[in-house]
């Protein structure tokens, strides 16, 4: 799926990146902890959350992640978005809430970018 | 490590978070430069700055250095923090001290130290209570 589908699907505006829209995105992530998208995610996926500081981009930018969805309709502080253009990171803003984003965009048929929490390591 | 390494310094703040991730976002892309696989540029990435963001939280921050020879890559992680009590909990999924002003700003899953594990060949954890803790994270390139 491209950038600009997501974008459309999720209604949300282009805060930087608008050059980059048709990159492919293959799957995505939820979450507002930075350690479990580092722990779980997969190539090329767009990350959704409701954190806002650059530690988020930076934490895009070690997984060679290149698109970020802040849910909510929050509006990144000062500085964030900046350094996403400066490092190629595509950011998104949607007035959803986090749930109904993910829902809609794993019914559109991106798949997760987390990898399933393996309940074989319990054992 | 031997004389012929390259070495790379980073003073890691610790009195500011805003900067906490910045050495691993210079360490990536000096690697680039240098011409290091993508995918074990990503494991690197990935631990130091798990790593590098703990010394900020947890430590007040710390020094961290990069070595590179034809076959290593060693990452060290060196802080005069309060050092961890039980390293055994600390290195388990979901163990976190971290209080709530932090998990605000998108960290103390407890996720960190066990990334660190899983994305090095090998890390050793030295740390004593009320004297710091040094860390090296080691890549066999060979
Ligand atoms: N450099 C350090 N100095 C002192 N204590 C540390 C240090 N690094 C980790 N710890 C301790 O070990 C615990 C586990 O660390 P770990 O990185 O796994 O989780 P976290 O930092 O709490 O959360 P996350 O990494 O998911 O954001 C920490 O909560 C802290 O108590
Ligand atoms: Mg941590």
């Amino acid at each position: 799926m491209k950038i600009s589908e997501v974008a459309e699907i999720l209604n949300a505006v282009v805060l930087t990146g608008g050059d980059k829209l048709d990159y492919d995105i293959e799957s995505a992530c939820g979450s507002d902890m930075m350690s479990d998208v580092l722990a779980y995610v997969k190539d090329q996926g767009v990350l959704l959350t409701g954190l806002m500081n650059v530690q988020v981009i930076r934490t895009l930018l070690m997984m060679d992640m290149n698109c970020v969805v802040f849910v909510r309709g929050k509006i990144p502080a000062e500085g964030i978005v900046e350094f996403a253009e400066e490092n190629g990171v595509v950011v998104l803003q949607t007035k959803l809430p986090m749930f109904e984003a993910c829902g809609r965009l794993y019914a559109a048929g991106l798949g997760h970018a987390c990898e399933e929490m393996a309940v074989a390591d319990e054992q | 490590m031997n004389s012929e390494a390259l070495h790379y310094h980073f003073d890691v703040d610790g009195a500011s978070f805003a900067n906490a991730g910045r050495a691993s976002v210079e360490t990536k892309k000096l690697l680039r430069q240098i011409g290091v696989s993508p995918d074990v540029i990503r494991r690197i990435s990935v631990a130091m700055y798990e790593g590098e963001i703990n010394m900020v939280i947890h430590a007040h921050g710390g020094d961290a250095d990069v070595y590179i020879t034809e076959d290593t890559i060693l990452i060290t992680l060196k802080d005069v923090g309060p050092g961890i009590r039980n390293v055994e909990d600390a290195m388990k999924e979901g163990f976190s001290t971290a209080p709530e002003n932090i998990r605000a700003l998108g960290f103390g899953a407890g996720m960190g130290l066990p990334n660190m594990k899983r994305y090095s060949d090998d890390m050793h954890i030295d740390t004593k209570v009320g004297v710091g803790t040094s860390i090296e994270l080691w890549y066999h390139l060979k």
